[in-house]
């Protein structure tokens, strides 16, 4: 090689690789880069009792260390002969929202930007067309004349077209009906999120932020533990809370006591009454067949 | 295999030598490439909220890009039938030209699929064996296994036929040729598996119609064939390949039926969506005319179907013969499709939400650079695959000049 070549040689691929450096230099800035024990992670339902401990002390050390507040993290199983099952008295609902924020802090959704797992819909006299819904209808006081309202969030489908588009399995059906993700597995592809005829999935586009002093320290893994950016997540009927035999946030905070929530395969639950005793009860979009565990009702 | 590792250096060493112009455009497309790089970097950094992306409008050009690629990649068949299986003597030695368009559009797609991902440093979840597979249930699973399938396939095909050349021994047809045959069906699988990933969705009444896969092949087939006819023109001007015109005007035949095929299903689609008139029709509605008082789409969809239509009566008519006039209805076609496909297909299944939201999309700029990136990359491999695979198919890199001025003959055209 010549000496004239060999200084060409080198000149091109200083530049060259001064370029690639300075390509890549934004992950200097990474928001969350993911440490060799986060990446190497395993799927939740390949974890063993002793690694599980491990990854819950993990998660609880993490937290600590960003919020400052010791959580209470824990793994809840599914409770037998219990089958999870929502109504919501339609005749009732105020549209007030307050389900909507009470959600917000229960679950540690993040703030900014604000992740919300219900949607109130604001819908003329007369019509389920929900084309027709209103979504951020403002107004000093609620209920207006002329409307009803219909918060909806995850319908935690019997048939969840949700679970059967994840490439990866990161979302799935528990045997008490509820749909969970695996926060730490889910690839963010959002193809579950294009899914669902109910726009109940919400996706961290940046990293979620949540002012200390709000983080809610009680902890499930499949439930409102703080996720990470580029993941999936949405309504799990408040695991942490249902599945140590509490109420949802949602049906506690509601003032027109519109909000049931029960195990159907408990014949005396108020669940069970409702669906046994009442008239008319809907399935939101029924034609599609997702046979939804959320039932919609009135008072007739 | 030694034989083969200095074959490879060869090819390697041969795709960094060629004249000023030839630098100049691979360097343009690096500095592409880089830049593509550097806004990717910045959204692994800080997330998909610098994209347009929304929960309601959760995927955008990535995946549109990524849907019209596929369709690129697959149109290759449409030069592998007329050779394998009519022995059309034009399109012979040209097809390896397509196969390599395929290979190139497939990284393109695989790119743009990663990029799309909130978590690509998880990828490995996608691994069947060592990640969870959701396969046969999800679509997407399959798209893994067709897209890379596709993609080892072509590259065994081009690969084993240019190595054989280069040792100037006849290619052993049991080693290729059943290969082509399954990548014939292959190519249809990969664009059938994805129109089912949009069709599949019950939720979504725009895309859960079953005319989206044939209207993908119909448009694959108009697209890819228009991009080789715009590829093969390149390649003879620059290389002094040889590519009759007859060749040319074969792949007008296949664009022209195509195209009229194309427009034909969408007329189809425009009709049952509008003359029933339910309540499903609101996609289609904002797509055409817009909806509640938001028109994004409908300039774009409008200037798709301007385009495509004009494409078709170009090639219908003889005028299309001439190549000045066969390269505008070609870079119609290309253009119309690109819109119709992507921004006109993906789009509006997302709007108004399943609740009846309305939330438009329009790109950032941060995801365009990366657009522009991946494109960029592309047209590099294309490039570097044509940069070796021509000397070789004209004979001027062969085994038998090894070590004696080998390059210094391919470098001297």
């Amino acid at each position: 090689m010549s000496r004239r070549s060999f200084l060409r040689t080198s000149a091109v691929l200083t530049t060259g690789l001064a370029a690639l450096a300075a390509s890549l230099k934004p992950l200097m800035e990474m928001n969350d880069f993911p440490t060799a024990e986060r990446f190497m992670q395993k799927y939740y339902k390949e974890l063993t009792p002793a690694e599980m401990e491990k990854v819950l002390q993990r998660i609880t050390d993490e937290v600590e260390k960003q919020y400052g507040i010791r959580p209470h993290v824990r793994d809840l199983k599914p409770m037998d002969g219990v089958e999870f099952v929502y109504c919501l008295n339609l005749t009732r609902c105020i549209g007030c929202r307050k389900c909507v924020h009470a959600c917000v802090a229960e679950n540690n959704q993040s703030r900014n930007p604000e992740i919300q797992y219900i949607r109130v819909l604001r819908l003329p006299h007369g019509s389920l067309d929900i084309e027709k819904a209103e979504h951020f209808y403002n107004t000093d006081s609620v209920p207006e004349k002329g409307y009803f309202y219909m918060p909806v969030q995850c319908q935690q489908c019997k048939n969840p077209p949700c679970v059967k588009v994840c490439p990866v399995h990161a979302t799935w059906q528990e045997t008490d009906g509820i749909t969970v993700i695996d926060y730490d597995w889910c690839i963010g592809c959002r193809y579950c999120e294009a899914a669902c005829p109910y726009w109940a999935r919400r996706f961290n586009f940046t990293k979620p932020s949540i002012p200390q002093e709000r983080l809610n320290p009680d902890m499930a893994y499949l439930g409102n533990r703080p996720r990470r950016q580029g993941v999936m997540e949405k309504c799990h009927f408040c695991i942490q809370r249902t599945r140590a035999g509490r109420y949802p946030a949602c049906l506690e905070v509601c003032p027109a006591g519109a909000r049931k929530f029960g195990n159907i395969l408990d014949p005396n639950s108020e669940v069970s009454y409702i669906l046994k005793n009442k008239r008319v009860f809907i399935q939101l979009k029924e034609e599609m067949g997702t046979a939804p565990r959320f039932f919609y009702y009135f008072d007739v | 295999m030694r034989n083969y590792f200095v074959f490879l250096g060869r090819c390697g060493r041969i795709a960094f030598e060629g004249d000023w112009r030839y630098y100049a455009w691979m360097g343009g497309l690096t500095i592409f490439c880089l830049l593509g790089l550097h806004a990717w970097c910045r959204q692994f950094a800080q997330g998909l909220i610098l994209t347009g992306m929304s929960d309601e409008v959760s995927w955008g050009v990535y995946i549109a890009n990524f849907t019209f690629l596929v369709g690129v990649a697959a149109a290759a068949v449409m030069m592998v039938i007329p050779v394998y299986i009519y022995d059309n003597e034009e399109l012979h030695d040209l097809v390896i030209f397509g196969e390599l368009l395929a290979v190139a559009a497939i990284l393109m797609c695989l790119a743009f699929v990663t990029v799309d991902l909130g978590r690509p440093d998880r990828f490995w979840h996608l691994i069947p064996g060592i990640g969870q597979f959701n396969f046969p249930k999800s679509m997407l699973s399959w798209d893994v296994i067709v897209l890379n399938g596709y993609l080892l396939l072509n590259v065994h095909i081009c690969g084993y036929l240019l190595y054989s050349r280069y040792r100037g021994v006849k290619p052993a047809k049991w080693f290729y040729i059943p290969f082509v045959f399954v990548a014939i069906v292959w190519a249809v699988s990969i664009h059938t598996v994805t129109a089912f990933l949009y069709v599949g969705l019950g939720g979504r009444p725009f895309w859960n119609s079953a005319i989206v896969g044939p209207r993908f092949l119909a448009s694959a087939f108009t697209a890819g064939p228009a991009l080789i006819i715009l590829a093969l023109q390149i390649i003879r001007r620059v290389t002094q390949y040889s590519i009759s015109d007859k060749a040319l005007l074969t792949l007008r035949s296949i664009v022209q039926v195509s195209m009229l095929i194309n427009v034909f299903l969408l007329a189809n689609e425009v009709f049952k969506e509008f003359y029933s008139g339910n309540l499903h029709v609101v996609s289609s509605k904002y797509l055409y005319i817009g909806l509640h008082g938001h028109h994004g789409l409908v300039p774009w969809i409008w200037t798709a179907i301007a385009f495509n239509l004009t494409a078709m009566l170009l090639l219908v008519l003889p005028v299309s013969r001439s190549l000045k006039w066969l390269n505008v209805t070609c870079v119609l076609c290309i253009v119309g499709i690109w819109i119709e496909k992507g921004m006109g297909l993906v789009i509006p299944g997302f709007i108004p939400t399943p609740l009846g939201e309305m939330m438009e999309y329009t790109p950032s700029f941060n995801e365009t650079l990366v657009c522009f990136g991946i494109w960029a990359f592309g047209l590099l491999c294309y490039t570097v695959f044509l940069r070796m695979s021509v000397p070789i198919l004209q004979g001027r890199l062969v085994q038998a000049n090894e070590g004696q001025a080998g390059s210094a003959a391919a470098r001297k055209h």
